[in-house]
C-alpha cells in the first residue's frame, strides 16, 4: 500500500527539485507521445531544446528566446503574486489586449509627430489599460464577491472583440488598402520598440521583466506588502487577524498583474508585432499561468520558467517545421508540462510511504 | 474474579521518532467504568484507537470476551461490541438526527422505524432528544447524545468515551453521568478518557494513568486526592497558580450594548453585550462552545467591525480601528484556533512573530521587514515561555499544541498589552504547560493590564477570574464576583438563566 504522509516542515530539497523532475518526466512521455506519433523521440526532444540554444540557426533562435520570454515572464510575476495570495487572475490574456491597445493607441494619437516623450506615454498607456482591465473583476469581487476567475476569463472575450473592433474601425490604417490592423509602429521611430542592441532580441519589455523579478523579489522577501500577500494565502483568517485588509490586496493584487499584463501588451505590440491586428494575441497571458506556477510563484523561479516555456515553444515550431509534428502535439507537451509540475508538488509537502503493516489513522 | 471483559497485555504502538504506546496492559471488567488518565500526547488516544481498530498495534495482545480481538477497523470493533463517541463530533449539521444516525449504520432501518428506536433509547437512559431536529439547531450537549445514541443502537458491551465533558454544561454533566450509570448497572463497561480529576473521582471505579506511552500507575480515584493523580499524570509537583489580590484600577474597557449579525448560517449574533473592564482586572467568560465567544473575540480584535459608539477602549471609539491600529494603542488578543488563525501554519515562528508584533515591536519601517529583529523577537519569545522547538525557523505546525500556544500567547504578552482578549488559552494543552500560560495571565494583570479571558474550561476561569459572567446565545450575562459562586450558580448562568433567578436559586 502506498499512502502519503504530511511533512512536519516543506522539504526544501523537493521544492528546487520539482521542476526539473517534472521537466525530465515531461520530456519523457512527450517523448512517447511523438513515437507514438511515428517520430524518432530522442530527435524530437533534442529538436525542441537543443536546437534553438546550440543548432546551426541558433544566431536567429537565441534574440527570440528574449522576445517570447520576456512578456511570459511579466505577465507570469503579476499573476504570481495574486496567485501566492489565494486571489485567481485567470484573464491576463484580456488585459494584455487591452495594454496593447491603450498603448498603441496613445503612440498612433500622435503619428507623425516625433518626440521621446511619446515611448513613455506609451507605457504609461499600456500600463492603465492592462490595470483598469483587471480591476473590473477586482471591484466586482469586493462589491458583490463574484468569482474573479470566471469573471477575469469571461473579460478575455470582452478583450478579443474589441480588439477585432479596433483594428477594423478605430485604429485601422488609413493607408492600409482596406487591410485590418494599425499602421505598423516599427515604422514610427519615437512609438517603436527597438532593440536596445541591435539584433539582441534585448527590447525594453526585456528591461520591464527583468525589473519586475526584481521588485517582486524585495516584495515577497523584504516587504510588508508581500508578507501580506503570503500571509493571506498561507491563512486567510491568520492575515485578517494580522491586520491585512482584504479588498485592498485583492485591488492591489488584480491591479499589479493587470498592469504587467498590460505592460508586456504594450511592448509586443510596439516592437515584436509591431502593429493592432485582428489575431494579435497568442496566448501569452495563458501560457503566463503555466510560467508562474512552473516557477514555483518564485520570482527568480520565474524568470528561468519563463525562459523554459519560450524555449518550447521556439523549439516547438522548429520541430514542426522539420519534422512536421503536428501542433496540437506541442500544447500537449506543454500541457504535460503543468500537469508533471503539479503532481510532483505533492512530494514537497508529503512523503511517500510504502508498506502493509499501517492503517492511516 | 470472573475474566475481564477486555484485558490488554503489552500494547506497543511506534510512530516514526515517538513511541506511543510501550509495553501498556490494562483489564477492565464488566459493568466497570474505567478512567484513563493522562496529559496530552501521553498515548491515551493512540491506545483506544488501537480499541477501536483505527490503528494496529505493532506487538502486544487484546482478549475481549475472553476471546483473542484484533480488530482490523472500526467496523468490526463495533461488531465485536465495542463503541466510541469521539471528543470531536463528526455529524452533519444541515441533516436531521435521524438521518444522521442512519449514515452511520450498516444496515439502516426505515426512518420511521429508526425514530421510533431513536425515541426508545433516548428515553430509556434519560437522553432526550427529538430524532426529526436538525443537528446544526442543537447544542454541544445534544449533538453529543446523538453520537451516544447511535453508539447505543449497536449494543455495545464497552463504550468509549473521548473527554465527553468538555462541551457540556455542568446541568449537562450530571445528566451524562446519570446515563453512564444507568449503562453502568446494566453490564456496560465505559473507558473514559478525561483530564477532568474531580470527575473521575465521582464517576469512575479504576483509573490508569498513562505519561509518555508507558502505564505509571493505576488507582482507585474515588480513594485518591486530585492533586496525587496529577502529579502521577505530569511526573513532578505541580505548582499552583499564584496571585496577590491586587485592587482594580480605572475603567479601560467598556462595551455598550454590541450587537452583531451572525457570520455564517450556523453563527450566533451577538446580542446587547455590555460590560466594563477595569485595570489590573481578569474577568473570566465561561460558557458552552458556539456561544458567542469567537464573535466576541473578533469584535475586540478588530477582524469584525462593530458600529459607532459599541466599543470604548481608553475613551477612543474602535469603530472604525483595525487589529492594526488596535495594537497600537494597546488592545492585544489571541483567539481560539492556533493553527489557521492565530498562526499561519505552514510559515515559520519568525514570520508568526511578525505577523501580530510588526507595529508593537518596531518590526517594519517605512513598509520594509526587519527580519533580524523578527527573528530576536521570535527567540524572546522562545526563549521567556520555554517553547520547545528546534529554532525559531521551524514552521508553526510542526510544534505540539501545548508549545504553540505558548507561543502565541507570548507573543502577545511580551507586547505588554494594556488589555488583552484571551479566547481558550489553554485548550488541549498539557497541565504543565496550562499553569505556566495561566501564571502569565496572571502576572500580566498584576502588571495592571485588564484581561478578558474566554474559556470552557471552568476550572481555571475560577481559578484565575476576578470576576465572571457566561456567554449564552451571544448575551452575556452581568458579571458577578468569581469568589464564591457555586457551581449550581454557575451552571444556571450558563444555561443562560437571568440574574434574578440564580439569585432565588
Amino acid at each position: 500500500m502506498i499512502r502519503f504522509e504530511k511533512r512536519p516542515q516543506p522539504s526544501q530539497i523537493f521544492s528546487i527539485a520539482t521542476p526539473l523532475l517534472a521537466v525530465l518526466t515531461t520530456m519523457f512521455f512527450g517523448g512517447l507521445l511523438f513515437a507514438i506519433l511515428g517520430k524518432d523521440p530522442v530527435q524530437s526532444i533534442v529538436t525542441i531544446f537543443w536546437e534553438p540554444l546550440f543548432g546551426e540557426f541558433a544566431f536567429y533562435y537565441r534574440p527570440q528566446l528574449l522576445i517570447k520570454g520576456a512578456p511570459l515572464v511579466l505577465i507570469a510575476i503579476g499573476l504570481a503574486l495574486g496567485f501566492k495570495a489565494g486571489i485567481w487572475n485567470i484573464g491576463a490574456e484580456g488585459q494584455y489586449i487591452m495594454g496593447a491597445i491603450f498603448g498603441a493607441g496613445v503612440g498612433l494619437a500622435f503619428y507623425p509627430t516625433e518626440s521621446i516623450f511619446i515611448f513613455p506615454l506609451m507605457i504609461l498607456a499600456g500600463a492603465f489599460g492592462g490595470w483598469l482591465w483587471a480591476t473590473i473583476p477586482a471591484v466586482l469581487k469586493i462589491k458583490f464577491g463574484t468569482n474573479e476567475i470566471l469573471v477575469s476569463l469571461m473579460l478575455v472575450y470582452v478583450a478579443e472583440q474589441f480588439l477585432a473592433s479596433m483594428s477594423l474601425g478605430l485604429l485601422k490604417n488609413p493607408e492600409g488598402f482596406g487591410f485590418p490592423g494599425s499602421r505598423n509602429l516599427q515604422q514610427y521611430d519615437s512609438a517603436h520598440n527597438a532593440d536596445i542592441i541591435a539584433g539582441s532580441g534585448m527590447h525594453w519589455g526585456v528591461v520591464a521583466a527583468l525589473i519586475a523579478v526584481i521588485f517582486a523579489y524585495v516584495l515577497l522577501s523584504r516587504h510588508s506588502l508581500g508578507f501580506a500577500i503570503r500571509v493571506t494565502g498561507e491563512a486567510p483568517r491568520a492575515a485578517r487577524f494580522g491586520g491585512v485588509n482584504p479588498s485592498r490586496l485583492i485591488l492591489f493584487c488584480l491591479g499589479i498583474s493587470g498592469m504587467l499584463a498590460g505592460l508586456a501588451g504594450m511592448f509586443e505590440v510596439a516592437g515584436p508585432a509591431g502593429q493592432i491586428t485582428i489575431d494579435f494575441n497568442v496566448g501569452y497571458g495563458f501560457t503566463a499561468i503555466i510560467v508562474a506556477f512552473l516557477g514555483r510563484l518564485h520570482p527568480i523561479g520565474i524568470m528561468f520558467a519563463g525562459l523554459l516555456m519560450a524555449l518550447t515553444y521556439i523549439g516547438g515550431d522548429i520541430a514542426q517545421s522539420q519534422l512536421q509534428l503536428p501542433a496540437a502535439a506541442i500544447q500537449v507537451f506543454q500541457g504535460m508540462l503543468l500537469f508533471f509540475l503539479l503532481a510532483f508538488d505533492l512530494l514537497t509537502n508529503y512523503r511517500v510511504r510504502i508498506g502493509l503493516n499501517e492503517v492511516a489513522t | 474474579m470472573t475474566t475481564p471483559l477486555l484485558s490488554l497485555r503489552g500494547l506497543t504502538k511506534a510512530y516514526p521518532g515517538v513511541v506511543a504506546n510501550d509495553d501498556v496492559s490494562l483489564e477492565i471488567g464488566r459493568g466497570e467504568i474505567h478512567a484513563l488518565l493522562g496529559e496530552n500526547g501521553a498515548g491515551k488516544s493512540t491506545l483506544v484507537k488501537m480499541i477501536y481498530g483505527l490503528v494496529k498495534p505493532d506487538s502486544g495482545a487484546m482478549e475481549f470476551s475472553g476471546a483473542s480481538f484484533a480488530p482490523q477497523d472500526p467496523r468490526t470493533a463495533r461488531a465485536g461490541g465495542v463503541g466510541m463517541v469521539f471528543q470531536h463530533f463528526s455529524l452533519f449539521d444541515a441533516l436531521t438526527v435521524a438521518e444522521n444516525i442512519a449514515l452511520g449504520m450498516e444496515n439502516a432501518p426505515a426512518m420511521s422505524q429508526l425514530a421510533a428506536r431513536i425515541r426508545e433509547v433516548s428515553e430509556s437512559y434519560g437522553l432526550p432528544l427529538s430524532p426529526d431536529r436538525i443537528v446544526g439547531d442543537l447544542s454541544a450537549g445534544e449533538q453529543q447524545r446523538v453520537e451516544i445514541i447511535r453508539c447505543l443502537l449497536q449494543d455495545p458491551k464497552l463504550l468509549i468515551m473521548d473527554e465527553p465533558t468538555s462541551v457540556l454544561t455542568p446541568q449537562e454533566v450530571s445528566i451524562l453521568f446519570e446515563t453512564l450509570n444507568k449503562l453502568r448497572s446494566e453490564g456496560t463497561a465505559i473507558l473514559y478518557i478525561s483530564h477532568k480529576l474531580e470527575e473521575i473521582r465521582i464517576l469512575c471505579d479504576a483509573a490508569t494513568i498513562l505519561r509518555l506511552g508507558k502505564v505509571v500507575g493505576t488507582c482507585v480515584p474515588a480513594e485518591t486526592t486530585a492533586r496525587d493523580m496529577a502529579e502521577m499524570m505530569v511526573g513532578t509537583t505541580l505548582k499552583t497558580p499564584q496571585r496577590s489580590g491586587a485592587t482594580a484600577g480605572e475603567v479601560i474597557l467598556e462595551l455598550n450594548k454590541l450587537s452583531l449579525p451572525p457570520a455564517s448560517a450556523f453563527g450566533m449574533p451577538l446580542r446587547e453585550v455590555s460590560l466594563s473592564l477595569r485595570k489590573g482586572e481578569i474577568l473570566g467568560i465561561g460558557g458552552v462552545a458556539g456561544n458567542g465567544q469567537d464573535e466576541l473575540l473578533g469584535a475586540l480584535s478588530g477582524e469584525i467591525r462593530a458600529n459607532e459608539g459599541m466599543i470604548a477602549y481608553k475613551g477612543l471609539d474602535m469603530a472604525s480601528m483595525g487589529p492594526n491600529a488596535r495594537r497600537e494603542i494597546g488592545l492585544l488578543s489571541a483567539p481560539e484556533e492556533r493553527l489557521g488563525h492565530a498562526a499561519a501554519p505552514d510559515m515559520s515562528l519568525i514570520e508568526n512573530a511578525l505577523l501580530t508584533g510588526a507595529v508593537r515591536e518596531g518590526l517594519v519601517k517605512g513598509g520594509i521587514l526587519n527580519w533580524s529583529a523578527a527573528r530576536a523577537f521570535a527567540d524572546q519569545i522562545i526563549e521567556a515561555f520555554d517553547v520547545r522547538t528546534p529554532s525559531a525557523g521551524n514552521a508553526a505546525r510542526s510544534l505540539s499544541g501545548g508549545n504553540l500556544q505558548k507561543f502565541v500567547i507570548g507573543r502577545e504578552v511580551l507586547q505588554r498589552p494594556d488589555v488583552f482578549v484571551v479566547n481558550q488559552p489553554t485548550w488541549g494543552v498539557d497541565a504543565s504547560a496550562a499553569a505556566a500560560i495561566r501564571q502569565a495571565l496572571l502576572d500580566l494583570a498584576e502588571s495592571g493590564a485588564a484581561l478578558i479571558v474566554i474559556s470552557q474550561d471552568l476550572d481555571e476561569l475560577m481559578e484565575i477570574s476576578d470576576r465572571f459572567a457566561t456567554l449564552n446565545e451571544g448575551r452575556l450575562s452581568q458579571p458577578r464576583p468569581a469568589i464564591g459562586l457555586s457551581v449550581d450558580e454557575i451552571g444556571l448562568m450558563m444555561g443562560g438563566a437571568h440574574d434574578e433567578e440564580v439569585t432565588r436559586g
